[in-house]
């Protein structure tokens, strides 16, 4: 807590993952933030993670569109939202309600989400609304809503500081909830708590595990239903639990019988000492995400883990239960409000004739959509195809995310009509609408956000709109009132739009609803603007906020119900001709397509690059060295990426981040190589098993550039990112360039002279440019991976620095090397010259060098650090 | 027992032999010196031109410094023959026997036989006589130096900073072909040219033309008239082996002497300007000092061998930087390294060779010259330092660097791998430190 105290902090949430944590903002007055973790938030207490602190570096206006553009030019609002209200109701009224479509986003506000939902479902008439959480955690939806008869997270965060045994499903807690991974590790320390991560790649998760087992790719439900034959046969079942509270036991124990566990790879050893673990642990935790939810059969995942917490009845109670981390910050507002296609809204179903009239009611909705509307990338399937005409995407980038985004691009290009309404219009998927409408972002909205744990808490405004942008929930709530309906899109204020959605919740209770915040349905404006972070169900039924310690369920006959699965497939099947299966993930440092993140210098710093994980004995056999690139190719698209040789993955099992897009590293957006296939109970696609083939890209010749201003380069790779001062990029291309110095100018648009070095046996090549002698651009070139200090380079922009195409600090400055410690701003040789002097001591080169003291997500890599340098002296 | 030693000249390399030689004793020395002085800092004579120090501040061995180390000068006296047989020196006042001779005749600037290159106000660069010469133009005088090399330079140079009007004829392309590639020879050009010398390249001389027995102008073969006061020769010189052909030494270019500086004659030595060894002479100061080490060696005993080094060179031209060492011209399996920084009027040239440094020349930023000249002389592999080879000293060593940095914080096998650091940062003060006193006396 800094001097000016907290009374001069806005409360509000950060706008990433769905930890939800609580942040404190100060406006430095200038269109700043300073940005400091909330110590009386729940979900934690004062903790932020790298993303989370650097946040303040974020707001900035660049890129930010500031008012409405039609066909590229700017208009203003009352000719923009015309243009999209006649638009959609001429499409209505020739094509019918089927024929428009929403695809919106776990960024929107609870608020944003609810009068989208409203318009579509309850007034348009059709369910064409999904979600880009449909990426994220439909697949937990379908496998609560198939177990509980409910989508309910059951258990809370606090079952991580009191469980005995929590095992990681597909989730590398460590980077994509940092926080979390924090409290476990703290838990962990004070409790001995047992840890065991399944994950077929080693993450950085793996440094708290006291069991990693590295499953064949997709396999839980094999390793799942071996664990239920385990349980069943060692008599660790709860057959109170199982007779009195679930039912299809007998179904579910038959099916996982009959699967193999040894489809997993795992040696019995390990899947004994699993068994051993959980069976004889009561309070278990297991925690699972995308490496669950991102899959073919990411359904039967969820319910393969469910079963075996309905069967030990380790559900409901502190310290156990299934716990579903989600990706976004407001993923569970979005299913509260019924923002999936196959939802209705307030947990109610769209099948339901009953909960169907209720919410018409309600609303005073005339025609109310009956039947589930088309999932993200059925949507986006409809495009091309004609059955959708016009389309609003409301703050996300499905042309960097979806599958077969190539082809999402192109359905757009295509489509009678598209709105994007975003911060920028220098998106990937903004560039092809039609309309681009300015939306006000983190920092500037007004609304409320539900975190993983079922926490609601406050995103409020520190900043003013820029320009003329305005809240999601007005932009919609126009559009609504300009079709017709005005009454029921009369909204002023988001607490308005809060207390409606309140009260549904309350009807939705009236039929046995898990989801009701109904208590809040009254609230002033005054306690709106005031609301501390409150979890739900807010009743006294459910004192200790969980689910299921009583039993009752929210199906029809009140019993969870046991679902039986089979280990399957993934839909794609290797082959000659795609001899690898490629996983895809996320970087500690990036979120998502880093439409916000890559505004961050010091975020851009810990992995400022695309790249492709690959196994020692892949790389040796496709001739790839340390730094290469490889051309990765899918049946339904291609990537260029950096090749990071490591044993983190299995052979044949590559991985990579899926951040990049378009604007930051167009030759290495990985959305294209993924095939749109989906679970068929969710319609979540799978992310994280395409087959690809990987060959060497042949070079000419790779660059790094430092630039003051950013940059397009113009060759076959390249990868953008910022820095303090300007821009980083990484280079390659194709063709050999014989005139470096013309090249560099046009990079540049520099016209100066530059200072050059160039070695020409070698092939290298560097150029400096100037302005008034200090640097304003540089480019390293060469026949292979470029060697420059490059966390050195970048921060010389600006300097007069007459050293610089030597590529590296002289010997008596220091060189902190590449960033480990995103937070505090800590290289790997800080870490490293610590380490030589004040021993393998974790804690002691942290206190040191400051690294690893605030989120510590980083703390993982330190311990990694020591450890091979120790084995390195060993071996010396 | 003392024996006589007999020493035929006194400039630099004869001084630096008679500090060796008293030092080890044993020897009764006869020191013949053609100039009525005795021993001085030839290659300090273009600061003196310039004005930047005096005469006095550049002489090393006066008569009273060798009268004080027991040596009989014979100052002003020039030898006339060596009678071998007899082992005698004969010279207009008397011969001297002696044990052992050594020849140090030094050499002569080279005149152009010009027409009119006998005309009063033709001077060549070479002692202090010469510059004296130049030192007395009064200012607003004209004068014209024949040869763009170090001498011809140098003097330009001197008398341009005392306010007379020069240019300088060089038949070559470029200036100091020898010590400079094209890029730059033409930065010098550049430079000269800004502060008020003419330069002209590529112009060849075709007659002196005089009035009244005085210089008058040059004429150039372009038909060219450069009026002038002055004109002076700086277009090499030549090893006075006089004395040694007619004793019967062997001779070719210079007198011939093998490693240990002993020539034809087992009681003769020679060693400096008028000297050839393995087929190389010498226009340089440290090699000459390197002989005198080894002649002394030689008369006392004591078995050493000279092994030539690369010379270095440097301008003294005040406010020019300019290094030059070892070999740049362009051959098969000879690599560059180039670096060039307009702005800054910053030129670099390394050239490598089998992963050795063997030629380096630089301009308008020489301050780790020494570094670079030892890694010349040593042959020290380069290869692990090339990325920063050009920026010298202080870029070396260090953490490593990564090419995986941006895609991988902790990559394995590269961790703690500090390179030679210590060590080359070692070598390269020691380079700098012997490489001070390396420096041109003649070679134009």
């Amino acid at each position: 807590m800094d001097g000016t105290g907290s009374s001069a902090a806005i409360r509000s949430t950060c706008p990433y993952c769905g930890v939800g944590c609580g942040v404190l903002l100060r406006p430095d007055g200038a269109g700043g933030l300073t940005v400091s973790g909330d110590d009386a938030h729940p979900a934690n207490r004062g903790r932020l993670c790298s993303k989370g602190l650097a946040l303040g570096e974020t707001v900035g206006l660049e890129d930010r569109l500031l008012a409405p553009r039609i066909a590229g030019v700017s208009a203003d609002w009352t000719r923009a939202l015309d243009l999209v209200a006649t638009r959609f109701s001429d499409t209505i009224a020739r094509h019918g309600p089927d024929s428009v479509a929403f695809y919106v986003s776990g960024q929107l506000l609870t608020e944003d989400y609810y009068v989208a939902n409203k318009l579509m479902k309850g007034f348009i008439g059709s369910a064409n609304i999904d979600t880009n959480s449909r990426l994220c955690m439909a697949s937990t939806v379908a496998g609560h809503k198939r177990a509980f008869g409910a989508d309910t997270v059951p258990g809370t965060y606090e079952d991580l500081d009191c469980a005995d045994l929590v095992v990681l499903v597909g989730s590398n807690l460590a980077w994509c909830h940092p926080v979390l991974f924090q409290r476990l590790a703290a838990a962990r320390a004070k409790r001995g708590t047992k840890i065991v991560v399944v994950d077929p790649r080693r993450t950085a998760t793996c440094d708290i595990a006291d069991l990693h087992l590295k499953i064949a790719p997709g396999s839980d439900v094999a390793l799942f239903n071996g664990l239920l034959t385990h349980l069943s046969r060692e008599g660790a079942v709860d057959p109170g639990f199982v007779s009195r509270h679930t039912e299809g036991w007998e179904a579910a124990i038959a099916s996982a019988l009959e699967d193999d566990p040894s489809r997993t790879g795992l040696s019995p050893e390990e899947l004994a000492a699993f068994s051993a673990l959980f069976s004889g642990t009561e309070k278990t935790v297991t925690v699972f995400s995308q490496g669950v939810n991102q899959s073919t059969g990411g359904t039967d995942k969820v319910n393969a883990i469910l079963n075996c917490h309905l069967a030990t009845g380790r559900i409901g109670r502190p310290g156990m239960g299934p716990l579903s981390v989600t990706g976004q910050p407001n993923a569970m507002g979005g299913r509260e409000t019924g923002g999936l296609a196959n939802m209705l809204a307030a947990h109610l179903d769209i099948e339901n004739a009953s909960h169907r009239a209720a919410v018409g009611a309600f609303w005073g909705a005339p025609n109310v959509a009956e039947r589930a509307g088309l999932k993200a990338v059925d949507m986006f399937r409809a495009v091309p195809d004609g059955r959708i005409k016009a389309i609003w995407i409301a703050c996300t980038n499905p042309v960097v995310s979806l599958p077969e985004a190539d082809g999402v691009a192109d359905a757009l290009r295509a489509c009678d009509f598209t709105v994007v309404s975003d911060l920028s219009a220098e998106t990937d998927t903004a560039r092809l609408a039609d309309v681009v409408l300015p939306a006000t972002g983190w920092g500037e909205k007004d609304g409320t956000v539900t975190n993983s744990d079922r926490t609601i808490s406050r995103q409020r405004p520190a900043l003013p709109a820029p320009g003329r942008a305005r809240a999601d929930w007005a932009i919609f709530a126009d559009v609504g009132q300009r079709m017709g309906w005005r009454e029921a899109f009369d909204y002023q204020t988001p607490a308005e739009i809060f207390r409606e959605h309140a009260a549904l919740s309350g009807v939705a209770a009236g039929f046995g609803r898990d989801f009701d915040i109904s208590a809040l349905a009254n609230l002033s404006d005054r306690d709106y603007e005031a609301l501390a972070p409150v979890r739900w169900p807010i009743s006294t039924a459910c004192a200790d906020g969980r689910f299921f310690g009583d039993g009752r369920f929210f199906t029809e006959t009140g019993r969870a119900r046991f679902v039986p699965v089979r280990q399957g497939a993934p839909a794609t099947r290797r082959s000659p001709r795609y001899p690898y299966r490629l996983n895809t993930g996320r970087v500690r440092d990036q979120w998502h397509t880093m439409t916000r993140t890559a505004k961050a210098p010091r975020l851009s710093t810990h992995l400022a690059e695309p790249f492709l994980q690959l196994h020692p004995k892949d790389a040796a056999a496709l001739g790839l060295g340390p730094a290469d690139i490889a051309r990765v190719e899918s049946p339904t698209g291609r990537a260029l990426l950096r090749v990071l040789i490591t044993e983190d993955v299995a052979p044949g099992h590559p991985f990579a981040p899926m951040h990049w897009t378009a604007e930051t590293a167009p030759a290495a957006r990985i959305g294209p190589l993924v095939a749109a296939k989906v679970d068929p109970v969710s319609g979540q696609p799978e992310s994280k098993a395409s087959v690809v083939a990987v060959s060497r890209f042949d070079a000419a010749w790779h660059a790094f550039a430092i630039s003051e201003r950013a940059l397009r380069p113009d060759c076959a790779y390249w990868a953008r990112m910022r820095t303090p001062s300007g821009w980083r990029a990484e280079l390659a291309g194709a063709v050999p360039h014989a005139d470096w110095t013309t090249w560099a100018a046009d990079l540049f648009g520099l016209d100066s002279e530059p200072e050059v070095i160039s070695d020409s046996a070698r092939n290298t090549v560097r150029l400096a440019y100037r302005t008034g002698g200090r640097l304003s651009a540089a480019l390293f070139v060469a026949p292979g991976p470029v060697e420059v200090a490059r966390d050195f380079v970048v921060t010389q922009i600006g300097q007069t620095s007459p050293d610089i195409l030597a590529a590296r600090p002289s010997a008596g400055r220091p060189d902190p090397g590449p960033v480990v410690c995103s937070c505090m701003a800590v290289g790997r040789n800080t870490i490293l010259d610590a380490l030589r002097e004040a021993g393998p001591d974790l804690d002691r080169i942290c206190t040191r060098t400051g690294a690893g003291t605030n989120c510590g997500s980083c703390r993982p890599e330190i311990a990694d650090l020591i450890s091979r340098s120790t084995l390195r002296t060993a071996a010396e | 027992m003392t024996r006589n030693l007999v020493i035929i000249g006194a400039g630099m390399a004869a001084g630096r032999l008679v500090e060796h030689v008293t030092a080890a004793g044993g020897w009764s020395v006869t020191l013949f010196n053609s100039e009525p002085r005795g021993t001085y800092n030839r290659i300090m004579l273009s600061p003196v031109l310039a004005g930047e120090t005096s005469f006095g501040d550049i002489v090393t061995h006066d008569a009273a410094f060798y009268e004080a180390h027991g040596v009989t000068c014979r100052f002003g006296e020039t030898v006339t023959a060596i009678d071998r047989a007899a082992r005698r020196v004969h010279a207009p006042s008397g011969s001297v026997a002696y044990d052992k001779l050594v020849i140090a005749t030094g050499s002569t600037p080279v005149m152009l036989p010009l027409p009119g290159s006998d005309l009063d106000g033709v001077i060549s660069y070479r002692d202090l006589d010469d510059t004296q010469r130049m030192m007395r133009l009064a200012p607003g005088s004209r004068a014209v130096v024949i040869g763009g090399g170090l001498l011809g330079l140098e003097a330009a140079a001197g008398m341009h900073a005392r306010g007379i009007d020069v240019t300088v004829v060089h038949l070559m392309g470029h200036l100091m072909e020898r010590q400079l590639d094209a890029a730059a020879g033409h930065l010098l050009r550049q430079d000269l040219t800004r502060r008020g010398i003419k330069v002209l390249c590529s112009s060849a001389s075709q007659e002196v033309c005089g009035a009244g027995g005085r210089v008058r102008a040059l004429r150039l073969t372009s038909g060219e008239e450069l009026p002038c006061d002055l004109l002076v020769m700086a277009v090499g010189i030549r090893p006075n082996t006089g004395l040694g052909v007619a004793a019967g030494l062997q001779v070719s270019r210079g007198i011939e002497v093998d490693a240990t500086m002993v020539t034809s004659d087992p009681d003769i030595l020679a060693i400096g300007e008028c000297i050839e060894h393995a087929g190389q002479v010498f226009g340089l100061v440290a090699p000459l000092y390197e002989q005198a080490k080894v002649a002394a060696a030689t008369l006392c005993g004591t078995p050493m061998e000279y092994v030539p080094a690369e010379p270095a060179t440097k301008l003294k031209v005040t406010g020019v930087d300019l290094f030059s060492a070892g070999d740049f011209a362009e051959a098969d399996g000879r690599e560059d390294i180039v670096l060039r920084n307009p702005a800054r009027g910053v030129y670099k040239r390394l050239v490598l060779e089998r992963d050795r440094l063997i030629g380096a020349v630089m301009y308008g930023e020489t301050a780790d010259s020494g570094w670079f000249h030892g890694l010349i002389k040593d042959g020290t592999d380069v290869s692990a330092m090339r990325d920063s080879l050009i920026f010298g000293p202080g870029f070396q060593g260090g953490h490593a660097l990564d090419p995986m940095e941006a895609v991988a914080a902790s990559p394995a096998d590269q961790l703690v791998s500090c390179c030679n650091g210590p060590h080359v940062v070692q070598s390269a003060f020691a380079g700098l430190s012997s490489v001070a006193a390396h420096d041109a006396v003649g070679a134009a």
